[in-house]
């Protein structure tokens, strides 16, 4: 018996919401006597950022490093990691929720016949049946989950647990897959995507802008912002409507739902639909020249004033205390 | 060509969440029902679709009676006929066999819906579809372009988006900016009274997850504002007291 994290990676590095896959498999083998934590890479990924898995929980990683895996191909992943899953004797697999996690998860619930969980929020109880607290409601609510069936399938949420940094590196252990050529059926033609940037959905730190910034050409401030605290641009849905700022920038019910430790947001009013969408950060900065703007209601902390004098300063402040 | 587009009977964006019988049930009172806001993309795109290609148009729900306007108004927004599953949709795995049911036998070249539903947020039921029917599931996809039997998408990913071609029978689940959500008019609200809304029972009950309980995230506390001339005042709180930085 084992748990099996399927490990996503991009620009040559573990993705950080894999390796908290990876420290949630740990966390629940220790809980609940899982058996070893196996975590499946596809790919090319150089083995020894693969090693890296170890640190974060993992006893052994399974790489195939076929080139055609590198992209990532849904029903081809799919395949892959079933087969892995199957190879190992393992009953759970853990994944990061992502754009392609979600994809391949729904397509390993029916190939593994597992109970699928999404949007997982913490460890299983498992003193009296198999319970998962899942986020539900786009964040509004939880949902206590029993899955049913043998094999499980738990898609984990940023922050569920704490990432482990004391592991040991691990051995990796590589593979080659046969996979049917009608699982790459589904060609990615070109990939158009933001480099050496942090991304949105893995940020700790995030920091957007509304309609109070007035323009685009303002961003600057928002990005020197960012750039003081490390971390990622967003928007709200009315900006990236107008075509402010990117449709993969936009935060909020039907955009990114981040889980950040800290979200600062500027000029933006707090419509329910943009809270949805930020409700499971640990602190909330809200920052507006409106005081009966309804983000207020919502913040840890707040400054009540115009965001072109306000943002400047607190960079300034920040670059102080460096 | 045939198209089928699979919404969800959801609260609207704007409601509030509660829960009644010892937070076991969801609280209707008071909340407005809504076409899922990601259905309502898919929905939107395969209407365009429909009439581009001269296709015809189904709309699926599984769901109660009480979904019925919810079909209805897909109706007036353009598809041709409703089919609702006669039941409440228990899980992912229930919904998906639902509509992998109807699908072998309709043989849709088409299957759209939203990435997600904004109740349950799963996103999972196009990926169960799609390999249940083996065919190609593509999920979140902000534009598909049909051009023969090839099909041209772009899919979002963190940080930006990749584009992607399949062959069609092929399920995705939509996002914005796919389309522009439509409205019906009219003459659409009228057509939609008479068009076929078809109640089938559902073929297999079995689920692999049930839930036992809702809760509420804890009430957030006040806020504490900083004066707008004293932003170290802010910066001290977040490192000090938050210890976020």
């Amino acid at each position: 018996m084992s748990i099996l994290v399927y490990i996503e990676h991009a620009e040559g590095a573990i993705k950080k919401t894999s390796l908290e896959a990876v420290s949630y498999g740990k966390a629940l083998s220790d809980k609940i006597g899982g058996g070893d934590v196996i975590a499946v890479a596809l790919g090319a990924i150089d083995s020894g950022e693969l090693k890296k898995a170890g640190i974060a929980g993992a006893s052994k990683i399974i790489h195939d490093a076929n080139d055609k895996l590198t992209a990532g191909v849904i029903q081809a992943h799919a395949d892959a990691v079933a087969q892995v899953y199957n190879q190992v004797g393992a009953n759970t697999l853990v994944l990061a929720k992502s754009s392609l996690g979600d994809a391949v998860a729904a397509r390993l619930a029916i190939k593994l016949n597992a109970g699928l969980v999404s949007n997982v929020v913490d460890l299983p109880e498992t003193s009296d049946g198999y319970k998962v607290k899942r986020s539900i409601y786009t964040g509004k609510a939880f949902a206590e989950t029993v899955i049913n069936t043998d094999h499980k399938i738990l898609a984990v949420k940023k922050n569920a647990v704490d990432l482990l940094t004391d592991g040991a590196e691990a051995d990796v252990e590589s593979v080659s897959l046969s996979i049917d050529e009608a699982n790459f059926a589904t060609s990615i033609t070109s990939t158009d995507k933001a480099t050496g940037e942090i991304l949105l959905p893995e940020a700790d730190i995030v920091v957007s802008g509304g309609r109070g910034m007035k323009g685009p050409e303002n961003w600057g401030m928002l990005e020197d912002l960012a750039k003081e605290l490390g971390a990622a641009t967003g928007c709200s849905k009315p900006v990236s409507d107008i075509g402010w700022r990117p449709h993969h920038e936009h935060v909020g019910q039907t955009g990114v739902k981040v889980a950040p430790t800290l979200y600062v947001a500027v000029g933006i009013s707090g419509a329910i639909q943009h809270l949805a969408g930020v409700n499971s950060s640990k602190y909330i900065v809200v920052i507006n020249k409106d005081p009966e703007a309804p983000f207020f209601k919502a913040a840890d902390y707040g400054i009540v004033g115009d965001a072109f004098e306000v943002i400047p300063k607190l960079t300034e402040a920040l670059k102080a205390i460096k | 060509m045939k198209i089928l587009v699979c919404i969800t009977h959801v609260p609207d964006t704007t409601s509030k969440i509660q829960f009644t019988d010892n937070n076991t049930k969801f609280d209707k009172n008071g909340v407005q029902f809504i076409i899922g806001p990601y259905d309502d993309y898919a929905l939107a795109r395969a209407v365009e679709l429909k009439e581009q290609l001269n296709a015809t148009l189904t709309v699926l729900n599984v769901g109660e009676a009480e979904t019925e306007p919810t079909l209805r108004k897909a109706l007036a927004i353009g598809a041709d006929d409703a089919i609702r599953v006669n039941s409440f949709p228990k899980d992912s795995l229930f919904v998906a066999k639902q509509i992998t049911a109807i699908a072998k036998e309709n043989n849709y070249d088409l299957i759209l819906m939203g990435r997600e539903s904004i109740d349950f947020n799963g996103g999972m039921v196009h990926g169960m579809v799609g390999e249940m029917l083996g065919i190609p599931s593509i999920s979140p996809v902000m534009k598909l372009e049909i051009e023969g039997t090839t099909v041209k998408m772009a899919r979002e990913i963190e940080g930006g988006k990749e584009y992607l071609e399949a062959s069609l029978p092929l399920i995705a689940g939509c996002q914005e900016p796919i389309a522009e959500w439509k409205i019906p008019n009219m003459r659409g609200i009228m057509s939609a009274r008479t068009k076929p809304l078809n109640v089938v029972e559902p073929v297999d009950e079995s689920t692999a997850t049930e839930v036992m309980q809702f809760q509420l995230p804890p009430a957030k506390g006040a806020v504490k504002l900083v004066d707008k001339d004293n932003v170290e005042e802010l910066v001290k709180l977040l490192k000090n007291d938050a210890k976020v930085l």
